[in-house]
């Protein structure tokens, strides 16, 4: 090939075009085998062995998921996880609705209104953490000047888990209310006006009209934040290192500690194996819920 | 009829949104409210909502600590580091999915989005092990390189590239242009707005990224923010002003991103979602 090349060969892109594409390609193929397919089926490999973090010791077949299916520890863990998902996973779609609403209504200063909601979901988990942590501190914080006494809420059986999950849910409520903004925006404005004309009211407007067109988008929220939640980690790590009396520790938690502290990592991948079998259930039943829905609202 | 039946809706709005706004905001502002104190006011027996003397001591403690600065450092860094890196190999790979023909191309695409499902937390265990035998542990590499597995940018990407009008891209080749000239010619120059949005998204992502870091860094040197705050009781004592200050300071970067690129960020999260492409 010299120069240009005459338009018949250049159309033949076949030819020349797999080695460019796998040029093109190399360098994703190379990340993702190296540090995504691998580690995936090492993750497999792994639960069917007794290993610690440097060294696979013994081919143990399938013992460490029969000690899994009686351990007390991890049904412990997915039952906090599961806790946590309950008292976030609604919330957080009905208030991101809320909000998107809210912001929709306004012409003026929507932006200004947007960014209220939106901000504390750009910020880092520990920088999340420290300002819970501070609210909620037992003599000084802000929410005990005012809703009175001095209540540890982080270091209290009941409270814990509620107090990490309005935490989380001021973090991250502002993409939920994206997600909906989002949909807002595709109802075409003469369905308002028309029906408005036919002297709807506005909660005929909401239930007729923008109900209808966000229920796939609310049910898209609460598959994204169910799992969202289900990878619950840091809030807890941080905040309550899992306590008190480990009512806070959930899934991701046992597994970390099962790894790194306990270096037993061939039990800590058979813990991960259950979690994406977890996860993925979950998902695909409410996918499954959703559509249901959707058919019978027709 | 319209604007009197609409009025009190509006009303209710408008309170609504000032006291939902507040709520959200107040967290922000007492930890700014905190970290303007001298340190002897937010632990002092009477309450006050504003500081008593307004003082920066807090933010220039933090900083002169040494701790803080180097883990700015760390995460702009990795953060510059992984979303350039990631825009680079995620964009070539969307393009051969979009606008080339290679065997095994279904399969391959098909086989990427599987990392889209599965959560990158049930790697954890194996990967570590892996930056363990090629002594990559508590490295920039070893922070980097597994968070440049990006298959939400490359959908993202390809649904653009997709979406592209063909005929440019046959005049090119007529005249005999490589694909690399194609994409760097044809398809980069209309594809800025998609490529800011996904960088500032990958970049927010990649400074707060917490769960990786954690797993890979063992030395507080080379901690990145998200982890560095973590310690702050080591790094500056049980002295609430400056522990706001760091929070404030550590969220900084992420925040202004967001203020000053509103319209990007929210573009490229709605996308990242694989909702609109």
């Amino acid at each position: 090939m010299t120069g240009k090349a005459a338009p018949g060969q250049a159309s033949r892109r076949g030819a020349s075009g797999a080695g460019a594409a796998f040029l093109m390609l190399a360098p994703f193929l190379f990340v993702f085998v190296l540090f995504f397919l691998a580690p995936a089926l090492q993750t497999f490999i792994m639960s069917l062995t007794e290993s610690s973090l440097t060294r696979t010791n013994a081919f143990i077949g399938l013992a460490n998921y029969a000690t899994l299916m009686h351990d007390p520890a991890f049904w412990n863990s997915l039952r906090h996880t599961l806790y946590f998902a309950v008292l976030t996973v609604m919330p957080l779609a009905v208030l991101g609705l809320v909000m998107a609403m809210l912001v929709d209504h306004f012409q003026r200063g929507r932006s200004l209104l947007q960014a209220s909601f939106f901000l504390p979901f750009v910020l880092p988990v520990s920088v999340m953490t420290l300002i819970v942590d501070w609210m909620l501190h037992p003599a000084f914080g802000l929410v005990n000047h005012i809703v009175g006494g001095e209540r540890a809420w982080l270091a209290d059986r009941d409270w814990a888990m509620p107090a990490v999950a309005l935490g989380t849910i001021w973090w991250t409520v502002g993409f939920n209310m994206l997600l909906f903004l989002a949909a807002l925006r595709n109802i075409p404005a003469d369905l308002y006006e028309a029906a408005t004309l036919d002297g709807a009211n506005r909660l005929q407007l909401f239930r007729h009209i923008t109900w209808p067109a966000l229920r796939p988008t609310f049910g898209m929220a609460l598959i994204l934040q169910l799992i969202a939640s289900f990878k619950i980690f840091g809030q807890t790590y941080i905040l309550t290192g899992g306590g008190p009396f480990n009512t806070t520790r959930v899934t991701l938690h046992y597994m970390y500690e099962t790894a790194f502290v306990q270096s037993d990592a061939g039990y800590a991948a058979a813990i991960a194996m259950a979690f994406v079998v977890v996860v993925t259930c979950l998902s695909l039943s409410q996918i499954g819920i959703m559509n249901w829905l959707g058919r019978r609202g027709g | 009829m319209r604007s009197t039946a609409a009025l009190p809706w509006t009303l209710v709005a408008l309170t609504a949104s000032a006291a939902l706004a507040l709520l959200w905001l107040a967290p922000l502002l007492w930890a700014a409210s905190t970290a303007l104190r001298p340190e002897h006011e937010t632990v002092s027996a009477v309450f006050h909502w504003l500081p008593q003397t307004w003082t920066l001591d807090a933010f220039a403690k933090v900083f002169a600590a040494g701790s803080l600065p180097r883990w700015l450092f760390n995460s702009a860094l990795v953060a510059l580091l992984v979303t350039m890196l990631t825009m680079a190999v995620s964009i070539t790979a969307a393009y051969a999915f979009s606008q080339m023909t290679f065997r095994g191309k279904r399969w391959l695409f098909a086989l990427s989005m599987i990392a889209f499902m599965l959560p990158f937390e049930s790697l954890i265990v194996p990967l570590f092990r892996l930056m363990n035998q090629l002594r990559l542990i508590d490295t920039y590499a070893g922070i980097v390189l597994p968070q440049l597995v990006s298959p939400v940018t490359i959908y993202v990407f390809k649904q653009f590239f997709d979406a592209v009008p063909g005929d440019f891209r046959d005049a090119a080749v007529m005249d005999g242009a490589s694909p690399w000239q194609v994409l760097r010619y044809v398809y980069l120059p209309v594809s800025g707005n998609i490529v800011w949005a996904m960088s500032i998204v990958v970049f927010i992502g990649a400074w707060n990224n917490f769960l990786w870091p954690f797993i890979v860094i063992t030395s507080s040197e080379m901690m990145t923010i998200p982890l560095g705050l973590t310690q702050t009781q080591d790094a500056f004592g049980v002295r609430y002003a400056q522990m706001m200050a760091a929070a404030l300071l550590g969220g900084t970067p992420v925040a202004l991103a967001y203020v000053l690129f509103q319209r990007r960020v929210t573009e490229g999260m709605l996308a990242a979602t694989g909702l609109k492409g």
